[in-house]
């Protein structure tokens, strides 16, 4: 048996010529946040796809708890304990709180053929649930079109979690919010860790990952430029990882020559 | 943002908010999509009670002539809804319901079949039917409105053109002798609490014939149906998970697939539901007339999505309500019944009803503003 929840092990995809993702290798502990960086392009959303079983890898393996693993769908992905929570949180506005928390998978009661949804105790676990995470439904029969960014991003998490996730994917869960709404949602993430879940953080913003996340790896063009523990690398060298310091480097050189030249 | 609706709890002491409270009953009634057509309702009662309160309408006899027009509508109007709320239209409705009486009449009288296989036969074709455009409009990804456009032309034009084949006319009588003793006829076209009504004459408290009979013989089948599937689609939205799935399916077609929804099964049991309540409104109508006409129903469908609109369902999918759509209906059957017992001239019945759904358009697009945005 593995230490490791999840591993990927030189992963690659790719499509037709392009090479989306190239030996990508990284692992995941339970109770562990590892934060995925990378530049717009950098192959985030293929490796976000790849995790959810959408898409096959093309070499490499997947490991997960010690087995190797493949998926053959997005359903073998989810019930294998991967959650992942797109961007688009798979939330309907005018929808409820609870119908959207019990969305697909409503608790039914009563006679075979008369089944109906459960909805008083639907109410009473969304509520719950939701109350855990400090975010107060004063009506759990509210549409989620009332709540804010980022109580909503915390209720599509907070569905994951409930349906058995032990690996969850969040795809950029801070970058349409504001501060504070982003640091409610970071708090209820490493929460969410702290109670044995892996999360893998994907995120282009190191300002966001770098206080919650325990290793980071940065991806490049397809190529992940290593994993790095939280204490081997700071903040700054992350940032410049990111956005390709040589790059950045080089920049700073012509600003230089323009400037000069103007003088 | 709503930054006044957050509050940090611990883990443990997690407990039911009290502003819960401060929330009115107003407030959560304002919430409710078929406010708007219930209010409505209310005012065109007063209004007829206060024009027409002593011409007859509001008599027995009187009711049951505008309940049985709204019913009728409201049957298919119900269905429209569901579909509505499901995120897609039918267009094809009215044309359905041609389609249906002929599917009834032309077994019946000219391949001598019986009665109760016809009626059978029809709403077969009408599942065929329903399921084909749910297909249709599931698989290739195109607008409802315009595949049951086509669909609209396809079922009108066939039901003439096979009409004239078998008969050589345009209508088909002779189906009221079949009716009796029919083991399935009887469920739409039988008058209902007859008793009621012979005791009620017998009390002198309704109107007479001459003969001493009561002038409103029963309430009629239109209006037994219409209560019946305003309580059963109730039941399915509000109650079971197939109501949640079609809220889902209408909200957000990509969410509901990516949290499991079977998304596709759903809108094509919704299309299903609307020839299918179309079967059941050409039936009554069928039975009642004793004859079909392949230019029956025509235009129903525009009546019936007015009607759900004027219920409080978004023309975007997603919300809405049976009960709306049902007291939508009944607003059309009042106004449409009621003018003849005022001195308006019954032309200007086409400008209420267009004024009727503009208002609530208006009205509904609020509604909908005050329930996505941010209080």
């Amino acid at each position: 048996m593995s230490d490791y929840l999840i591993q990927f092990n030189n992963v690659s995809k790719f499509f037709g010529k392009v090479i989306a993702l190239k030996d990508v290798t990284m692992k995941l502990k339970k109770g562990e946040i590892m934060c995925l960086l990378g530049d717009n392009g950098a192959g985030k959303s293929t490796l976000i796809k790849t995790l959810a079983g959408v898409h096959k890898p093309d070499e490499g393996e997947i490991v997960i708890e010690g087995e190797k693993i493949i998926f053959d769908g997005p359903k073998d992905a989810l019930d294998m304990g991967i959650a992942t929570v797109y961007q688009d949180l798979a939330l309907v506005s005018l929808m409820s709180v609870t119908r959207n928390f019990f969305m697909g998978r409503e608790p039914l009661k009563g006679l075979p053929f008369f089944k109906t949804f459960d909805l008083e105790k639907a109410n009473k676990i969304a509520a719950e649930r939701m109350g855990q995470i400090g975010i107060d439904v004063r009506d759990p029969s509210q549409a989620v079109g009332t709540m804010s960014g980022g109580e909503r991003q915390c209720l599509a998490i907070s569905r994951a979690i409930y349906f058995g996730a032990k690996v969850l994917v969040l795809d950029e869960p801070t970058s349409a919010l504001g501060v504070h709404q982003a640091s409610v949602v970071l708090k209820y993430i490493v929460k969410a860790a702290s109670q044995g879940l892996a999360v893998i953080l994907i995120t282009h913003n190191v300002h966001h990952a770098y206080p919650v996340g325990n290793s980071f790896t940065v991806l490049n063009r397809g190529k992940s430029l290593g994993t790095y523990n939280k204490k081997d690398i700071s903040r700054e060298k992350l940032l410049s990882m990111m956005a390709g310091g040589e790059e950045l480097d080089k920049l700073e050189v012509e600003l230089k020559e323009i400037n000069r030249l103007a003088n | 943002m709503s930054t006044k609706t957050k509050s940090i709890h611990s883990k443990n002491n997690f407990k039911q908010d009290d502003r819960l409270k401060k929330v009115s009953s107003l407030r959560v009634l304002l919430n409710r999509p078929e406010l708007g057509a219930l209010g409505g309702a209310i005012l065109v009662f007063i209004f007829f009670g206060i024009v027409a309160g002593d011409t007859g309408m509001f008599s027995a006899f009187g009711m049951l002539n505008f309940f049985d027009v709204s019913a009728n509508l409201g049957i298919i109007a119900i269905a429209a809804a569901m579909l509505m709320i499901g995120g897609e239209f039918d267009l094809s409705i009215g044309s359905m319901i041609g389609f249906a009486g002929i599917c009834i009449a032309i077994p019946a009288i000219y391949w001598g079949w019986p009665l109760w296989m016809s009626i059978i036969f029809a709403f077969s074709m009408a599942v065929i039917v329903g399921y084909f455009n749910g297909l249709l409009v599931v698989k290739t990804g195109l607008p409802s409105f315009i595949v049951t456009l086509a669909m609209l032309f396809i079922l009108r034009g066939a039901t003439l053109a096979i009409t004239r084949l078998i008969t050589g006319r345009t209508q088909v009588p002779g189906l009221r002798v079949l009716i009796e003793n029919d083991p399935i006829a009887w469920l739409f076209a039988t008058d209902t609490f007859k008793w009621l009504f012979i005791w009620l004459g017998s009390m002198n408290l309704i109107d007479l014939r001459t003969d001493g009979t009561p002038l409103a013989t029963g309430i009629p089948p239109s209006v037994i149906w219409f209560i019946f599937l305003t309580i059963l689609t109730t039941w399915i939205l509000m109650k079971t998970r197939y109501g949640n799935w079609i809220f889902a399916s209408g909200g957000d077609k990509n969410g509901a697939r990516n949290v499991g929804v079977p998304v596709g099964r759903v809108k094509i049991g919704l299309f299903i539901g609307t020839a299918v309540a179309s079967t059941i409104f050409a039936t009554i109508q069928v039975l009642d007339a004793g004859s079909a006409d392949t230019m029956r129903g025509s235009l129903k469908e525009l009546e019936a999505i007015a009607a759900a609109v004027v219920g409080g369902c978004l023309l975007t999918g997603g919300y809405g309500s049976a009960i709306g759509a049902a007291f939508g209906a009944i607003i059309f059957g009042t106004v449409s019944m009621g003018i003849f017992y005022t001195d308006i001239d019954t032309d200007w019945f086409k400008v209420f009803l267009g004024a009727m759904m503009l208002i609530a358009v208006i009205f509904n697009n609020y509604i909908r503003k005050k329930v996505t945005e941010s209080k």
